[in-house]
């Protein structure tokens, strides 16, 4: 089980010597990921998606709160030998396939080092047996024909399935997956999506699955974190969100994906502006682009609200009734209503 | 939309040069684009689109050769031009909108003088004019007038792609050719762009021809689209019919790679295998390895791109043509 705690990350921009800047990238967010379970994380680029992966990978720091693997405090992990021991845990396949394998090693000598790195006493025969077995797990076969391929001699998707075996070689029971299948083509993504599907099932991972594609989220995930501009702004069920998005940016989001089969069509006025993130003042962050801003909205920063079965941060539903439906819908939206 | 084409591509084959051989990167391609019609050109990475939009505006260099086919625009066609008779078509009759094309605006000249440039090699006009011009261009494609001092870095991602719309539209032309527009745009973003386009083409009544990869995106907003797989045309057919009863395997193998929102969770399938080579394609359909309904025939003969409904049209023996036995096609 994953829990992320009230989680900040800020970077220091440059800037005078006494004026500290920071750029806001995650700034308070919190949610859990059971164990066997995925949770998908969408937003637009900048929302600060790649960088909530990256801390739980224990590639930053954190700014503030915490985040628990299996109970255990994330920060306790310092030295070598514990970053080391993470690893084995927390796995991660990046988007670009193409510049996440090394060209000059061949595949029996990428996959194999991942295996002893992390398992010493292995004899040399063992080690080829476990890279037959990780890239047949994949969907590579005949194995043997890869052992001996560079990179360059495959295709996109097979470089993906490569960098998924070479993920599982440490045997992790957490794997982060930022945006694998948004650099290959659509026939060959959804094996991708397919296989790590499979694998979730077969080796009970838990996964993170990042992506800007509320589709593929659905596809993919059991649960849903939609973030903007740092802040985890809904959280929840997949088919709780998607079914009814409460907060005011997920109906924009859901509104603006296209969906043929969508039976209702209706013309919106989408507001574009960006939020600043390094802007010192206490404020929801969607206010400046959200058709219900209250004045409250421009003040003050608001809470994580737990109601109907998710967590919303937004005050249009403080102090509502547990069971409150949606305030928010598409229409609202509507360029005569803006 | 009347039934008078803009543009028509007949038997188009286009070829690169490589070290082991010709790439056949377009094989006999035809399609028409109608008045005022919004089609789309759909296919995986490698399958010709944007080769077919870089021969419409002739902008092919170096490796690339044009051995058959016409590319009739207004009744002329585009591949006898002389250098002038070029000059004048591009931009003024065809303008084109290239993919992160808000990365290609010069970061040194304001918005004003670039959108300037695009008028002035085309036509004479005043300074007041031009002015005037420039005022209405921005604020079609909604930005304040008072940005066209700026500088391209001063513009978000969105609205540099507007202004290159905007640059697009400067010379009112028949048909605008946007090559993936809004592949490196949030959703958000991308759905004001899409939407602006289609309201400017009513208004102006101009043709477009929209490249992507990203179907869902396509069926929404396409009166008609075209799908290419390994530098054929398999299929071209109106969007009613690819949503409910598409012809061609290859297009339902990629209208089930998608997922939805909408709808159960089914299990999706990617389509097996990968594209053949080019340099040396197999007789026979170019989908026969990767296709599940393929039979004997399609590995020795290539199937004909035939007309099977109301501008309707595929390239696969199991369909049958127009007006033959329509019932038949589910």
């Amino acid at each position: 089980m994953i829990e992320f705690k009230h989680v900040k990350k800020f970077f220091q921009l440059p800037g005078k010597m006494f004026e500290k800047k920071y750029l806001k990238a995650v700034n308070d967010v919190s949610f859990v990921i059971e164990q066997g379970t995925t949770l998908a994380v969408v937003g637009e680029s900048g929302c600060g998606k790649t960088t909530l992966a990256k801390l739980l990978m224990g590639l930053y720091d954190l700014t503030e709160g915490e985040v628990l693997i299996d109970g255990a405090n994330l920060s306790s992990y310092k030295t070598v030998q514990d970053k080391k021991k993470l690893r084995s845990k927390i796995q991660m396949i990046f988007q670009d396939p193409f510049g996440s394998l090394n060209p000059a090693h061949t595949i029996k000598s990428m996959i194999g080092r991942s295996i002893t790195l992390h398992k010493s006493g292995l004899s040399p025969s063992q080690v080829t047996e476990k890279v037959i077995e990780l890239l047949e797990l994949v969907g590579l076969t005949p194995a043997k024909d890869f052992m001996e391929k560079h990179p360059s001699q495959l295709s996109g998707g097979q470089r993906q399935r490569i960098v998924i075996a070479r993920a599982l070689a440490v045997d992790p029971s957490i794997i982060v997956a930022d945006e694998p299948t948004s650099m290959l083509d659509v026939s060959i993504g959804i094996d991708i999506m397919n296989l790590l599907l499979e694998l979730k099932e077969k080796k009970g991972l838990t996964m993170l699955y990042i992506t800007h594609n509320l589709a593929s989220a659905r596809y993919m995930a059991d649960h849903i974190a939609v973030m903007y501009a740092g802040n985890c702004v809904e959280y929840g069920t997949i088919d709780d969100i998607i079914g009814e998005p409460y907060h005011p940016y997920t109906v924009l989001l859901l509104g603006s994906t296209p969906e043929p089969f969508r039976k209702e069509r209706v013309d919106i006025y989408a507001p574009e502006e960006l939020p600043d993130l390094t802007s010192t003042k206490e404020c929801c962050m969607f206010a400046g682009r959200c058709p219900r801003a209250m004045e409250k909205c421009m003040n003050q920063q608001p809470d994580n609200i737990h109601i109907a079965g998710r967590q919303v941060k937004c005050f249009l539903y403080e102090g509502a009734d547990k069971e409150v439906k949606s305030l928010c819908n598409i229409s609202m939206y509507r360029r005569e209503n803006i | 939309m009347n039934n008078q084409n803009v543009l028509s591509v007949r038997n188009l084959s286009i070829e690169y040069k490589a070290d082991r051989g010709q790439v056949h990167a377009v094989t006999d391609v035809s399609f028409n684009i109608r008045k005022g019609e919004f089609f789309g050109l759909a296919g995986e990475s490698g399958c010709g689109k944007s080769t077919v939009a870089f021969s419409i505006m002739q902008l092919l260099k170096g490796a690339a050769s044009i051995p058959k086919g016409e590319i009739v625009f207004n009744g002329k066609n585009i591949l006898m031009f002389k250098p002038e008779e070029l000059r004048l078509f591009r931009w003024e009759k065809t303008s084109m909108v290239l993919q992160s094309a808000m990365n290609n605006l010069n970061p040194v000249v304001t918005i004003q003088s670039q959108l300037a440039d695009a008028i002035l090699a085309h036509e004479k006009v005043s300074k007041a004019e031009l002015k005037v011009r420039l005022k209405e261009l921005v604020a079609m494609v909604n930005i304040n007038e008072n940005r066209l001092s700026s500088y391209p870095h001063e513009l978000s991602g969105g609205m540099r792609q507007r202004v290159v719309i905007a640059m697009a539209l400067a010379l009112k032309p028949d048909l605008i050719i946007f090559d993936e527009p809004t592949t490196a745009l949030d959703v958000v973003v991308q759905y004001n762009i899409i939407r602006k386009i289609t309201e400017l083409k009513v208004k102006m009544g101009f043709s477009i021809m929209f490249i992507t990869h990203d179907l869902p995106l396509m069926l929404e907003m396409c009166d008609r689209i075209g799908i290419m797989y390994a530098g054929k045309m398999v299929e071209v057919s109106p969007v009613v019919n690819l949503l409910n009863r598409a012809a061609h395997p290859y297009t339902r193998g990629l209208l089930k790679s998608f997922p939805s929102l909408l709808g159960e969770k089914v299990r999706l399938e990617g389509i097996p295998g990968s594209v053949p080579d080019l340099i040396t394609p197999p007789d026979g359909c170019l989908f026969y390895e990767r296709c599940s309904e393929k039979r004997e025939e399609c590995r020795r003969r290539l199937p004909e791109f035939k007309e099977i409904g109301e501008h309707w049209f595929c390239a696969c023996h199991n369909t049958k043509p127009k007006g033959a036995m329509a019932h038949d096609r589910v």
